[in-house]
């Protein structure tokens, strides 16, 4: 097979499935229970400074 | 007796006294032995700024160890510098604008050879995007993983070799252009030798702000710091690939593109996109995640929405380039990929911008009473329409109209001028008081009439601008009922004359906008403080707190 064919069968298959599945994992990481009062703390951390 | 540290009496500058002695004999080299007759023009700008420098560098350096430095303050000296940069470079870039707008609309303007628009052009570009922009990225990303950090920049005196190699890089890419040398690539002009340049200059950089991640006392990394090492790492691959270039002779200003035809097209408008999205968006989110919040006073709206505005974009953004060459060769799978990205854009654009905007809600009277807050939500809200504006041009059947005419150059400026522009004059007005231990700046009026001076100049520019494109696009594409098209070309060019006028009035306006920036903070670093009523007018007065007064 062609390196050109080969590589945008892989780029429209597995790399697309594992960067879909990289940013579902980051949007449910994200909002994991118990990270919002994570996130509000870290929110904070340029106001307090200076 | 004096008792010196180990290592003994060392010169002060003195590795960098070598290097750039070296870099002198270089360019002479160059200006003595170059092929082509740019080359060894463009090596004796080379020669004499970096001499020049060298003599300066000369006049403070001592035979004394050099004091040690207090690690547990801010390294802010080169921010200072980086501040005064970005100021310099964008009133320049701004002029340069109103020259070149003039030069359409006037073409006796155009002065052979050095000041053609073919050569003012880049000239304006890479001054208010790599100059203007790039400054004010480098400064602020100082200053905020700095204080998020809280960690002195790592790399010690790098940080200055970074601030000085990037000024070099922008001489010699301005000074290459007057001079007829380019590689023709949009945004990417300089040749071969100033590429590389950059590249180590870049290569420092990521070492200086990587270096002070890595040492943070902070646990977590804030979100605007994600944002400028993104921007930093992105731009470091896109510059290497985009430049792969193999010169004709390594003393000569010619190279050619490892790239060919389609495949060259497409790798330029990756690189150009993604410029615009990672340069001009990513690295300046990052300033609005920072300075926004702080200027407030109040925390990010959502902190878990931006983690997702972070990797949202990052992961679209990078496919948008292909909507760059609607209806040329490149395959139409590809052209519709990047259509279909630069929509899909739409969200994480617009998640942040709602992200950066709700920053303020609980606040929003601040809109009235601090200029500079209503200075980031004019920002904010042109980063919100360009980028609305942006993936609707990308639709294939609307960029058949809109593609080559002046609506893009309009789409642009509302981006640059409106978000980028804006958000780094907010940027400035709040790093430069504390910088210098100031209390506040100048004036707070003089940045209202900034503020209104700015907006009115954006909006006559992407007004006339939508104008004449609409017309020069509908124009083009105009039949009679044979089949002959109804206007020749010079028609389309005639009639843009008056758009043009307005157009270069518009951006005067922003540049004037600018001086009365570069006035404002020119006093406040030199501690003045200009007498006057606080913003709203003297309490109980009937007077309309909107009025940009005296």
């Amino acid at each position: 097979m062609e390196t050109y064919t080969a590589m945008r069968e892989f780029a429209d298959s597995w790399a697309l499935a594992g960067m879909t599945v990289f940013f579902i994992g980051v949007v449910v990481f994200a909002f994991r229970p118990g990270s919002k009062k994570i996130a509000e703390q870290v929110a904070r951390i340029p106001l307090e400074d200076d | 007796m004096v008792i010196l540290p180990t290592g003994g009496l060392r010169m002060r500058y003195g590795a960098e006294l070598t290097g750039v002695g070296v870099l002198a004999f270089l360019a002479l080299i160059g200006a003595a032995m170059g092929v082509d007759e740019p080359f060894r023009q463009h090596m004796w700008v080379l020669f004499f700024t970096v001499a020049a420098f060298g003599v300066l560098l000369m006049r403070r350096t001592a035979f004394v160890p050099a004091p040690a430095h207090d690690n547990s303050s801010y390294m802010d000296d080169v921010i200072r510098y980086g501040a005064i940069a970005t100021m310099f470079w964008g009133v320049v870039g701004f002029l340069v604008g109103v020259i070149v707008a003039l030069q359409l609309a006037f073409p006796d303007l155009n002065i052979e050879p050095w000041f053609n628009f073919g050569r003012t052009r880049p000239l304006h570009t890479s001054a208010v995007i790599f100059a203007f922009c790039g400054n004010a990225l480098i400064a602020t990303s100082f200053y905020v993983v700095q204080r998020t950090c809280r960690a002195r920049l790592f790399g010690g005196d790098l940080a200055w070799f970074v601030f000085w190699g990037y000024q070099l890089f922008l001489v010699m890419a301005a000074t290459g252009y007057l001079l007829g040398i380019t590689q023709s690539k949009e945004y990417a002009e300089p040749e071969w030798y100033v590429d590389i340049w950059l590249t180590i200059v870049w290569v420092a950089y990521l070492v200086v702000f990587m270096g002070t991640i890595l040492k943070r006392k902070e646990p977590h990394i804030y979100v605007a710091n994600w944002f400028y090492l993104a921007f930093i790492v992105t731009i470091a691959m896109l510059h290497i690939v985009n430049n792969l270039a193999m010169p004709h002779s390594f003393l000569g200003s010619q190279s050619y593109s490892l790239f060919a035809g389609v495949q060259d097209a497409l790798t330029q408008w990756w690189y150009g996109h993604n410029a615009v999205g990672f340069f001009l968006t990513a690295g300046f989110l990052g300033m609005m995640y920072y300075f926004v919040p702080k200027q407030a006073e109040r925390p990010v709206y959502s902190y878990r929405l931006s983690i997702i505005h972070f990797w949202a974009l990052i992961f679209l953004y990078i496919w948008a380039g292909p909507h760059h060459l609607h209806y040329t060769a490149l395959p139409d799978w590809a052209q519709t990929l990047g259509m279909v990205f630069s929509i899909m854009l739409w969200m994480p654009s617009w998640g942040g911008m709602i992200n950066g905007l709700m920053t303020l809600s609980g606040a929003w009277d601040k809109i009235r009473t601090d200029p500079v807050i209503r200075m980031m939500v004019a920002a904010i809200a042109f980063y919100g329409m360009a980028t609305f504006e942006g993936p609707m041009m990308s639709i294939k059947a609307v960029n058949s109209l809109s593609h080559y005419t002046d609506w893009t150059i309009g789409h642009v400026h509302s981006g640059a001028l409106g978000w980028n522009g804006l958000i780094t004059f907010a940027a400035l007005y709040f790093m430069v008081p504390r910088l210098w231990n100031r209390e506040k700046l100048y004036s707070q009026r003089l940045v209202i009439w900034h503020f209104w001076l700015a907006m009115v100049g954006i909006v006559i520019y992407a007004a006339t601008m939508w104008v004449s494109g609409i017309m020069q696009g509908l124009m083009w594409r105009e039949y009679d009922s044979q089949g002959f098209l109804v206007y020749s070309f010079a028609e389309t060019v005639a009639a843009m004359f008056p758009y043009y006028v307005m157009r270069a009035a518009g951006g005067a306006m922003f540049l004037l906008g600018a001086l009365i920036m570069a006035y404002n903070l020119t006093r406040t670093i030199l501690g003045h403080e200009r007498e006057e009523d606080p913003i709203g007018g003297k309490v109980a007065t009937a007077r309309p707190a909107l009025q940009p007064a005296e």
